[in-house]
């Protein structure tokens, strides 16, 4: 396969991450459905990938004073166990296996952030529209 | 902060890990609801949302790579992707303001998940 195919999946991916949706819910399926990369190995492939970018974004965010550290220190303790014994167990489940069980995952992910955009949408339409104050720019007249 | 919300986010860490080690990815997209949920703003949710999913995504890698999961060369290639892809997105973002790409990228990924199953 050659490498450009590689590089334009990732771009993909990291296109769609960079928009704030999730750019391995899709690079991991670009991955295998048309490079034919093994399942096990593109989920490797997204989570190295995800680390120089994630990075750079935190790096950002940190000078922004964007990252609330009390809720990263509360949540990261059980999530890196879990992470470790899931990471484990993958590796003994077969290829077909988990593309099966991933395939459930991306549908219910979808459905999760299809029913967010309707909320969204919901959202967007009650808000009042605030009226321009023309008068900031041309005072009225009195 | 309440009991209610650290046993939230004790909760919504173990749900996230689970998924992230199982999938490779995936995560976030679980997390930042999360964060919205106990109150975080919307930018302070995915920044923050970031910072949870990368000592993860470390963790879940080394187990992955210490499994033989791991092709050094592919890596490369879709990081360089994946950077300039992000910039790019970061920056579009600011242009587009509606929720549409949202729901393409629900469909898109329904579509993907379909069609992994058959």
């Amino acid at each position: 396969m050659p490498w450009f195919y590689f590089l334009i999946a990732g771009l993909c991916g990291g296109l769609v991450g960079g928009m704030g949706m999730g750019g391995g819910t899709l690079l991991i399926p670009i991955l295998t459905m048309f490079l034919g990369v093994e399942q096990h190995l593109a989920q490797a492939l997204n989570l190295l990938v995800f680390i120089p970018t994630g990075i750079i974004a935190v790096i950002i965010h940190a000078k922004n004073k964007l990252i609330d550290y009390k809720v990263f220190g509360i949540i990261i303790g059980p999530a890196i166990a879990t992470a470790v014994c899931a990471a484990l167990l993958v590796g003994k489940l077969k290829s077909e296996t988990l593309g099966l069980l991933f395939g459930i995952f991306l549908i219910l992910i979808g459905l999760f952030e299809m029913y967010l955009a309707i909320k969204n949408s919901i959202k967007n339409k009650n808000k009042i529209k605030k009226p321009i104050l023309k008068h900031t720019l041309y005072p009225p007249k009195k | 902060m309440t009991a209610k919300k650290v046993w939230g986010l004790l909760f919504a860490g173990v749900f996230i890990g689970i998924i992230n080690g199982f999938f490779g990815g995936g995560g976030g997209m679980i997390c930042v609801p999360a964060l919205l949920l106990i109150g975080l703003s919307n930018k302070q949710a995915q920044a923050t949302a970031i910072l949870i999913m990368l000592p993860i995504s470390i963790a879940s890698a080394i187990v992955y790579y210490s499994n033989g999961f791991v092709e050094w060369d592919l890596v490369l290639y879709t990081t360089l992707g994946s950077v300039v892809g992000g910039v790019v997105g970061a920056y579009l973002l600011k242009k587009l303001s509606n929720n549409v790409l949202q729901y393409i990228f629900a469909l898109v990924v329904i579509a993907a998940g379909t069609r992994m199953l058959f």
